[in-house]
Parts: structure tokens; sequence; C-alpha cells
């Protein structure tokens, strides 16, 4: 069965310090351009289909903000 | 395979942090949590004793385990009192550097050659970055800081070394840059009987950043590109330096209790 990905991003936790987007090997994540409500431009999810669930992004953020979930 | 969101409800409380945007501080905090559970440690055996500072934040308040906040450069000796009265569990020392070697240094030297069984994880970032950025034992020669605006005319202190002198029995370096390797040192240093020391190279982004003009991910990339395991390279020598075994303070205490007599609980 395919693997079903989800990464999710709390928009409020994120401070915008872009540790994710460098240290994703396929470039998945990228900049919003947004704001949050604490003033921080939060990260998305720019290439969803690319996501080798590598955990790395969930490993180096410093404010537990992202979480990839793979349901079978 | 624990999600990031799991692992944030777990072990994570008052959140957002009071940390920087792209602080250190948090990837450790997230390291050490990573480590307890995949330990398997249950939160309510790990007591987490800080100072004071940026990095006495990372356990207190936010890690959900019980925890000691304490006075400046005394983090040491409190977490010996706790361990000392009850040797069963795991004390986990998080201290910044001013706090550690500055403020408590003495502490630190004799908690070494005691080699009570502390898992204690120092972050340098190389000045007292929560009171305005001033210079800090381990800040290296020629840097400027707000209280050195000259450069640094004195050398920084190699903590590492003066913890594998003093006697610690588990001794390593490594920065934020090494996650992977920073989860398994700690990991290793929790069930690592006797005193275990790393030393965890983090960024400032706020106080080095706004100095030499460098953000954070230019500074994890001078990490990347200046540390190396081999010793000969003339980097920064990150790794495990020290992996030995000695007597340990509290099992040598309780055992003398029993032998004079005493129960224990």
């Amino acid at each position: 069965m395919p693997q079903k990905i989800h990464i999710e991003i709390d928009r409020e936790l994120c401070t915008g310090c872009g540790i994710c987007i460098r240290f994703c090997p396929k470039d998945v994540l990228g900049e919003s351009g947004t704001l949050n409500q604490y003033g921080n431009f939060y990260t998305e999810v720019k290439k969803l289909e690319e996501c080798i669930v590598c955990r790395q992004c969930e490993l180096y953020c410093p404010d537990f903000a992202i979480s990839v979930e793979v349901k079978e | 395979m624990i999600t990031g969101k799991e692992l944030r409800e777990k072990y994570i409380r008052n959140q957002p942090t009071a940390f920087c945007p792209g602080c250190g501080d948090g990837m450790v905090l997230n390291g050490m949590s990573r480590a307890v559970e995949n330990l398997g440690i249950e939160r309510k055996d790990i007591v987490a004793v800080s100072g004071i500072g940026c990095a006495a934040w990372v356990v207190s308040p936010y890690w959900r385990v019980d925890t000691l906040h304490t006075t400046h450069g005394r983090a040491i000796p409190h977490a010996i009192g706790v361990k000392v009265g009850n040797k069963d569990l795991n004390v986990v020392v998080v201290s910044g550097d001013g706090d550690c070697v500055g403020i408590g240094g003495n502490h630190l030297i004799h908690a070494c050659r005691n080699n009570i069984d502390l898992t204690v994880i120092m972050i340098n970032n190389g000045l007292y970055a929560m009171t305005g950025g001033q210079v800090a034992p381990t800040t290296e020669h020629g840097e400027k800081t707000i209280t050195t605006p000259y450069g640094n005319p004195s050398q920084g202190m190699d903590v590492a070394e003066l913890v594998k002198a003093a006697g610690a029995s588990h001794v390593a370096r490594w920065t934020t840059y090494h996650m992977r390797e920073l989860t398994k040192e700690v990991e290793y240093a929790l069930e690592k009987k006797g005193l275990s020391f790393i030393e965890v190279i983090t960024q400032c982004p706020t106080r080095t950043g706004k100095k030499d003009n460098l953000s954070t991910l230019e500074m994890l990339e001078w990490y990347k590109n200046n540390t190396s395991k081999n010793p000969e390279d003339g980097k920064i020598t990150v790794g495990r330096s020290v992996d030995k075994e000695r007597p340990e303070m509290a099992d040598v205490i309780y055992e003398q209790i029993i032998s004079a007599g005493g129960t224990l609980k």
C-alpha cells in the first residue's frame, strides 16, 4: 500500500528560523511569507510529494512545530 | 517512531517557548526528549536541575519532568543532593557555559572528582547571553563581546579537557549541527554510571548573530565546516573523548551506610 504522508506545521509555534528548510534534503519545506500572531514568518509545506520521511526537520526544529505522520 | 506532535505533547509544557527564533537551546531540548523517549525511561524517574541563564530555561519550565530551578551556578550541588537522597533517579543538569564554568566552575570540578552519577549537559554559546552578551570563560581569544569591544584579551577555556582532568567518567562534545549524534550521546550518558559531561556548542542568533552579523544557518554551516572528530585536524574536536569506569559516589555512600549498620528505605 502506498504511504500517506502528512506534515503538520504549527503556525503559532513556528518562529521561522529556517533550520528545517536548510536541513530538508528534498526541499519539501519553504517560507510562507505570511506572519503568525507572534510576528514570525512561519514555514509551510511546498512539495509534499517529494518527502522521504527522513524526519530531519522534526529532529532539528527548536520549537517542536513540525510533525511528520505516516499512515499506511 | 514518535512524531513531533506526540513528542511535544508528552515532554513539553508552556509553549511557545521564550527562546529567540533559531536558538540552539530548543534543539538540545528536542534531542534530550528524544533520548529519554528512545530509552523508555519514565518521566517520574527523571529530575532535571538547572541554574540561571538562557540554557537553564531548557528544563525549567519547559521540560515536562520534575525540575529544580536553582541559584546561579549551583545547579550541580543541588543535583548532588537529589542523587544522594534517592540514587534510583536519573538526575540531569542542564546549564549554560557562564553558569556551569563561570559562576559554578568549582562545583563542576568537584562533582567530576567525586564522580557522582549525574548527566551534565553544558550548553556552550560562548558568552552570557541572557544578561546582554558579556564575556564568559569560554569566549574565544579575540572575540568581541559587549564587555570586550576590542576583542577578548584572555584565552577561552576548553571545558571538556578540564572535566577530563578532574576525573569525569564520560566526556563528549557535540554541536547543534550534530543532532543525531547528540541524541545518541545523551542516551549513552543517561545509562552511564558516573558523571557524564556533554558540551553542546550552540548558536546564539541574538548575541553572537547580531554582533558578527551571522544568521542561525550561517552559524550551523560554520559548525559543519569547523568541527572534526580527528584532533589533529586543527578544528574544534567533537565526539566522545573519555569513557572509563570509576567508583561512583552515591553507590559508595549507600554501601557505607549499610556496612555501618544503617537501614535504607
